[in-house]
């Protein structure tokens, strides 16, 4: 089967500065969701971004269905760590944005915009303002934003990175019972490793910069995981290695301590 | 910068085709459409019997004037008022009672007032300018971050030293750009004060322009309050950078 | 009350001091006016009263409020009213839809941005009073003069905080809308436009104060009728009750105005109210 996405030899640098991405390969396939990992600076959100269209590669490029890609499109909805949500629009006026700007007929948005916003828990809070919302909630709405517009890829870039930890727990089942459901190509980009573990088919380390793939896991564990069997933590610590062998080297190599990875 | 340059440049191109192309086919009476050449020998003419000068020293004079005691008034007032709760209550309502009605509107009071001298026209810009100063100084106060506060006391400072080294400080840019603000009105307003009972000043210039049908008049004393208020303005922007920056690495 | 906060409540509240109930606050503004009111009537009542100097000078509010009344009864107030709320109603919304079309064009087309950018730079800092001759010299004495001249000065603060929020959109919600499916025409209507609301109306709200702070000066020189016109005849025949309550009324429409605009702000705006 051909792979949904295809990033074939994609680099990128900016202006004059060092490369933030160099030639990256990667194959991910339909109803797969992979997640990038690595230090920050490692330029997983740039390849993020340049699936996604907001940023052409430099040199390579991205196939979707063997199409490059030459922007944005509904066809790959996208997840925005700072949520982006319209403030203008309430929250069932946000989800049904896309629908809208395709022309779907009225009582069928109603219908999709229900949908969505039950499957996120939401329906009690259709008519508010996305001031009016917590994080937690604010993301639930931009998961159901990008859900109702049926993309078969979404794009998450550290959705969760600003949720505290017991939302952001919360969110991590919400998102693999959504996932059971809807099958999705998802490339989700984090740097938590334990949220890798708990979310990927495939977990993807990329080096520092400039990044590259460092190695790739297979995750074999049960579509429903359990954050404390055994199995999990093998696979925690086994990535944990890897990746601090990349932060290591950011902090040598530039003299400063590497934020980045929590454990 | 350079970009900037050239369109103001292009700018002016643009005029002189007008002005010269309508002097040659005549779409409107040239007269009325003054070339940047009219413009520049009247000003020329201006300067060399002395009366642009004298009229530019005698506008800067009146504002400056009443600038200094709105600003003097200002301050103190704005200060004070935002640390004194009941004073600030007591004013509000009177400032937000005269403030909607345009300062203009009592420009001919202050003339009955204050006669045709200088001295209305002094008060009028010191009026004119108090309002926006003094709130704009009271909010600078008032917005100082309570966080700020907190994080003094519990390094032991005292309330003289809350108003000193933290609230005064803080507020500082705030005030400033008030200043400016209040500064910029005062050439607003002006024009308007010397089109009415004064016999000098740009205002009085410009309106001259248009009693003795002279339009490049009325463009030159136009251009100088323009280029007046930008090179102010950019003074006093130099200015706050300096200043703020002494302390605000 | 102490008169300045003491250390504890600075700690709690800043400067700021706690809030007022909503009760509170009402009731301290209306002791205000009414102190304001009441202190303007004692000063000049003692002027009267002590023969200071001419009362004239120094009319108390009655005295305006009976100039206006003896205006009113002889039906010529309302025509005054009328003659300066027209002028700024038709001055202002030509001004303001000029501003906003090619503020949105400007701010959103780099080519109109370059063309129009230096022409508004070059006129903005001319004071609009010292355009007023001008307009005079073009137009005549007549309602033209005075109607174009108000379009002239509002135009310029609407236009600029329209380009302002063109530029300053976060480019993450055009990045939303993108990947939603947004065509240009689309981003234009339900991205751009909606988030640029908000700085649209703050540049309305400046506009319309600044036609009734201009609209005074031109109605000053040569008008028949007008606010303006009252003040200006106030003047020449000594009747300062007139000119000051010329000026009142002139205060009161130009807070009508900015309460309107406010409403429509809220209305339009509820997100950002709540």
């Amino acid at each position: 089967m051909t792979p949904k996405i295809r990033i074939v030899g994609v680099s990128k640098a900016f202006g004059g500065a060092a490369a933030a991405l160099a030639g990256v390969d990667l194959d991910v396939a339909e109803h797969e969701l992979l997640c990038l990992l690595g230090p920050s600076g490692c330029g997983k959100s740039t390849l993020l971004n340049i699936v996604a269209g907001f940023l052409a590669p430099t040199t390579g490029r991205v196939l979707v269905d063997e199409h490059p890609v030459d922007g944005p499109g509904a066809d790959r909805g996208v997840v925005f760590q700072e949520y982006v949500l319209f403030p203008w629009l309430t929250v069932a006026g946000n989800v049904e944005f896309g629908l809208k700007l395709k022309g779907t007929a009225a009582d069928e948005r109603r219908r999709t915009v229900a949908r969505y916003l039950d499957l996120v828990g939401l329906s009690a809070h259709a008519g508010k303002f996305p001031t009016q919302l917590s994080g937690g909630m604010k993301q639930r709405v931009a998961i159901a934003r990008a859900l109702a517009n049926d993309p078969a890829i979404i794009l998450m870039d550290e959705p969760f990175g600003a949720l505290d930890a017991q939302t952001r727990e919360v969110l991590q089942d919400e998102l693999s019972r959504i996932q059971r459901l809807e099958h999705k190509t998802v490339i989700f980009v984090t740097h938590s490793i334990r949220e890798a573990v708990y979310l990927a088919d495939r977990v993807v380390v990329m080096t520092s910069a400039p990044g590259r793939i460092k190695q790739v896991f297979d995750i074999t564990l049960p579509e429903v995981r359990d954050r404390f069997a055994p199995e999990f933590t093998h696979y925690e610590s086994e990535i944990t290695r890897v990746v601090k062998e990349e932060v290591a080297k950011t902090i040598d190599g530039h003299g400063r301590q590497g934020p980045s990875v929590h454990e | 910068m350079k970009i900037r340059a050239w369109a103001l440049l292009a700018v002016l191109v643009a005029w002189a085709a007008l002005a010269y192309g309508n002097r040659v086919i005549e779409i409107t009476n040239p007269v009325l459409l003054p070339t940047p050449g009219d413009v520049a020998s009247t000003t020329l003419a201006a300067l060399r019997d002395g009366s642009l000068p004298r009229n530019l020293l005698t506008s800067l004079a009146r504002v400056m004037e009443g600038f200094a005691v709105a600003a003097g008034a200002a301050l103190a007032l704005g200060v004070l008022a935002a640390v004194c709760g009941p004073l600030r209550a007591m004013l509000e309502p009177v400032i937000e009672f005269v403030r909607p009605i345009p300062p203009l509107a009592f420009l001919p009071m202050f003339l009955v007032w204050f006669g045709l001298g200088e001295g209305s026209k002094v008060a009028f810009i010191a009026y004119t300018t108090f309002f926006p100063m003094f709130i704009g100084v009271a909010a600078s106060v008032l917005r100082v971050d309570v966080m700020l506060l907190r994080a003094a006391a519990s390094l032991g400072a005292t309330r003289t030293d809350l108003l000193r080294r933290v609230m005064l400080p803080a507020a500082l840019p705030g005030i400033i750009v008030a200043l400016r603000l209040g500064f910029g009105l005062a050439l607003f307003v002006i024009v308007g004060a010397e089109f009415i009972g004064a016999d000098a000043g740009l205002g009085n210039l410009i309106m001259e322009g248009r009693t003795f049908f002279n339009p490049p008049q009325i463009v030159m004393g136009a251009l100088v309050l323009g280029l007046l208020g930008s090179l102010v303005n950019a003074l006093l922007l130099v200015a706050e950078r300096r200043f703020l920056n002494l302390d605000r690495p | 009350m102490e008169l300045i906060s003491t250390l504890p409540e600075l700690m709690e509240w800043g400067f700021r001091g706690p809030a007022l109930s909503r009760r509170r606050a009402i009731r301290l503004k209306l002791a205000a006016v009414l102190g304001f009111l009441a202190l303007w009537s004692l000063v000049s009542g003692v002027v009267v009263v002590a023969k200071l100097f001419n009362p004239i000078f120094l009319p108390g509010p009655w005295m305006i409020a009976d100039a206006l009344w003896t205006l009113a009864v002889k039906g010529q107030l309302w025509g005054h009213v009328a003659a300066t709320l027209q002028r700024v109603a038709i001055g202002f919304s030509t001004g303001a839809a000029l501003a906003i079309v090619l503020g949105l064009l400007a701010g959103h087309v780099r080519l109109v941005r370059n063309i129009l950018e230096p022409v508004v730079e070059l006129l903005r800092p001319i004071p609009p009073l010292a355009m007023l001759p001008l307009f005079l010299v073009w137009v005549g004495i007549g309602e033209g003069s005075k109607v174009g001249f108000i379009t002239y000065a509002t135009f310029f603060p609407t236009f600029l905080t329209t380009v302002h929020a063109v530029r300053r959109l976060d480019p993450l919600l055009v990045r939303a809308a993108q990947s939603l499916g947004a065509r240009p025409s689309q981003l234009f209507v339900r991205v751009i436009l909606p988030a640029a609301l908000p700085d649209i109306l703050v540049g309305i709200r400046l506009g319309v104060a600044l036609s009734f702070f201009v609209i005074v000066i031109s109605e000053f020189i040569g008008a028949e009728q007008g606010l303006g016109f009252l003040i200006n005849d106030g003047r020449s025949f000594f009747l300062v009750p007139q000119m000051l309550g010329a000026a009142v009324l002139l205060g009161l429409l130009g807070y009508g105005g900015n309460a309107l605009v406010r409403l429509v702000e809220r209305r339009v705006l509820r997100w950002q109210y709540l």
